[in-house]
């Protein structure tokens, strides 16, 4: 019996770690929806966070509470941090965001970032990433990579966000062909690495030679290499679970802004914005072109550096949505606040968007 | 391959181990004892398997690791409810919490490596007959375990004493004690049963049907196998046919999805629980011969007068 009271007080000790406080140093303190070990999501914040600590050193201390469900205990845990002196509160969750307004009502003098979110106040700021640009060079590659012209797409939700990549990689593959076609299935999990994967045999089954995902597991990078085909990964890099599979994948690279907005809440200049970095700020970063030729890996190579540069918007006109309606003139570009609320497919997909 | 038979081998697949799981609680609620929690026995078993075969380089190590850590955890659950007589549902349900707890932490060092699996079954001439070769012949070797699991459990239960003792302690178990049945002696060894059947389940899961860890990989299943034990009135065959009929509407669902067809993702999403939970309902709608099935004294503590 006392070894499993020991066991459950060590599980519960490493949910929630919150050193003392030193005076001098800036108190960072982040809130994880999943473990910091899930592999995608969460993993890719802790990851930023170590990074911060590692590099700011002396000056900053962090601390985290991982696992955290959205809903009324990511209030509590947000209160706790606050109350226990964090200068600087990152809620990395979409989910977070109701929460997270709230806590930042009620202590004015803490700083709070939001990810992914749209609300913000004078001490909440939202910052958010253009998945969609990596999600653009994936689309580019597939249609250099598929023999059979059509991919498979492993959806988690109907949302803007997920809508919007599903669009960006269409319209990266109908750039090199014209006649590329989408599968999608939607999984309606962000993470259940089985489901997932079944997922990934279903469309295999069918047909597609390449698959993507929108969810979070390695599950359809796993089923891809023992079925041999290619695949993109997902948040973090994949590769030791497709060596001979992942073609590349999105990597949420969030440390740079971390270290940047802390820093701000340092020297006294931190302002409340809303940002939505890319490519080009290094929020996301392309994990290394693997498992393809050189003419391809150079046109994935030069996409990148156009959408780095601004030469290439992914969703610029002529595009027409896929009930056959123009949405887009030649040569025009979308606002994002028409990305932000996405709900329309572009022509090509074949599935129904559910609503 | 043709596709048929590649969707047959995918729902295979996405049946075993619930069908293990599932049998696994069956035989415990059989002997009176309602264990919540078949889903942190199960996420044990698979990180403990994915271990196992790691450190062993090994995936028949690590499926004996599994079934070995399901069982262990499942002691816990049995020393607790049989000898403490503490009340069985909270003690279920914690033992879920602290398994996928529990499983996270054992598991940190394992997320992201490249896993081993279990090989399919390959016999020369058999497995490569056309259609049913790969099917019969062809599959991992715990499919055939959990064939074997079944037709055990159904003997054992409904042919052997032993198993007739087991379901009368499950139906009184003032009575059998009354009668001198060893009635904790029993019971521990049912839980002990349940939690290698879960372990196994696990074990699959992290060798076999995805074959690496990642945290809560088991996303629910075993609370599937807990209701297709109940929705299955405690039968055997129907369990079976429950685990099959699940597995084959939630591939279903994600090919119709797939072919294009215009019915709302959630709606499938949510048809595999449906179809189930309708299909055994209708099958178990004489209601005399599901109270028959129910174990009278499920969930009760057993405390013997001294």
């Amino acid at each position: 019996m006392k070894k499993i009271l020991i066991g459950l007080a060590a599980a519960m000790a490493v949910s929630a770690s919150v050193p003392a406080m030193a005076q001098d140093k800036t108190k960072a303190c982040f809130i994880y929806v999943g473990s910091k070990t899930d592999g995608g999501w969460s993993q890719a914040h802790d990851i930023a966070r170590q990074k911060v600590q590692a590099d700011l050193g002396d000056k900053v201390e962090t601390s985290f509470v991982e696992s955290v469900p959205e809903g009324p205990d990511a209030q509590r845990t947000l209160e706790r941090l606050a109350r226990s002196g964090c200068k600087i509160i990152f809620a990395t969750s979409f989910g977070f965001m109701d929460q997270t307004v709230a806590v930042a009502q009620k202590f004015p003098d803490v700083k709070f970032e939001h990810a992914t979110g749209y609300k913000s106040a004078p001490n909440l700021a939202t910052y958010n990433s253009r998945f969609y640009e990596g999600r653009y060079i994936q689309g580019v590659i597939a249609a250099k990579m598929s023999k059979k012209g059509e991919a498979g797409y492993i959806a988690s939700f109907p949302i803007p966000e997920v809508v919007m990549g599903i669009n960006s990689f269409l319209l990266g593959a109908q750039s090199v062909n014209p006649d590329f076609k989408l599968k999608v299935v939607w999984a309606n999990t962000w993470f259940d690495a089985a489901k997932e994967a079944d997922a990934a045999k279903v469309l295999i089954d069918q047909g597609v030679d390449i698959i993507t995902q929108h969810t979070d597991s390695t599950g359809p990078m796993q089923v891809a290499a023992e079925r041999g085909i290619l695949a993109f990964g997902q948040a973090s890099d994949m590769i030791k679970a497709g060596p001979k599979t992942q073609l590349t994948a999105i990597v949420d690279t969030w440390a740079p802004y971390y270290e940047k907005r802390i820093g701000a809440v340092a020297d006294g200049s931190w302002k409340s914005e809303s940002i939505w970095d890319g490519l080009k700020d290094g929020i996301l970063t392309m994990a290394p072109y693997t498992n393809m030729p050189d003419d391809v890996k150079k046109l994935a190579e030069e996409t990148e550096a156009k959408i780095k540069s601004g030469e290439l918007k992914p969703f610029t006109g002529p595009i027409k949505k896929q009930d056959g309606s123009e949405w887009l003139k030649a040569g025009e570009s979308s606002d994002d606040a028409t990305l932000l609320g996405m709900n329309f497919y572009v022509a090509g997909v074949d599935d129904k968007l559910p609503q | 391959m043709g596709l048929a038979e590649s969707i047959l081998l995918t729902i295979a697949t996405a049946a075993t181990p619930l069908l293990i799981a599932a049998l696994g609680e069956l035989v415990v609620e059989r002997s009176g004892v309602l264990n919540l929690g078949v889903e942190g026995m199960m996420v044990i078993g698979a990180v403990c398997g994915f271990a196992g075969a790691a450190l062993s380089g090994s995936p028949w190590i690590g499926v004996l690791c599994g079934v070995l850590a399901g069982a262990l955890f499942s002691l816990l659950f049995g020393v607790l409810t049989i000898t403490v007589a503490t009340n069985q549902v909270a003690t279920g349900l914690s033992l879920t919490l602290l398994g996928l707890g529990l499983s996270g932490l054992i598991g940190e060092s394992f997320v992201g490596s490249p896993g081993l699996r279990l090989p399919n079954l390959y016999v020369p001439g058999l497995t490569d007959i056309p259609l049913v070769g790969r099917l019969l012949f062809g599959q991992d070797p715990i499919f055939y375990i959990s064939i074997l699991l079944l037709i055990g459990v159904s003997w054992f239960l409904f042919r052997t004493r032993t198993g007739l003792t087991l379901r009368a302690i499950g139906d009184s178990h003032a009575s059998a004690h009354a009668l001198g049945i060893e009635v904790v002696a029993y019971r521990y060894a049912a839980v002990l049963f349940g939690g290698a059947c879960a372990g196994l389940a696990g074990a699959h899961l992290s060798l076999v049907y995805t074959p690496q860890w990642v945290e809560n990989m088991t996303a629910g299943r075993g609370w599937i196998a807990l209701a297709l034990v109940v929705f299955a009135s405690w039968r055997p065959m129907r369990i079976l046919f429950g685990a099959y009929l699940f597995g084959a509407v939630s591939i279903g669902q994600l090919h119709a999805q797939a072919l294009g067809v215009g019915i709302p993702s959630q709606f499938l999403s949510a048809l595999p629980y449906l179809a189930t939970v309708v299909v055994l309902v209708i099958i178990s709608r004489n209601r005399r011969l599901t109270m028959m099935n129910t174990p009278a004294s499920l969930g009760q503590p057993f405390v013997p007068e001294r």
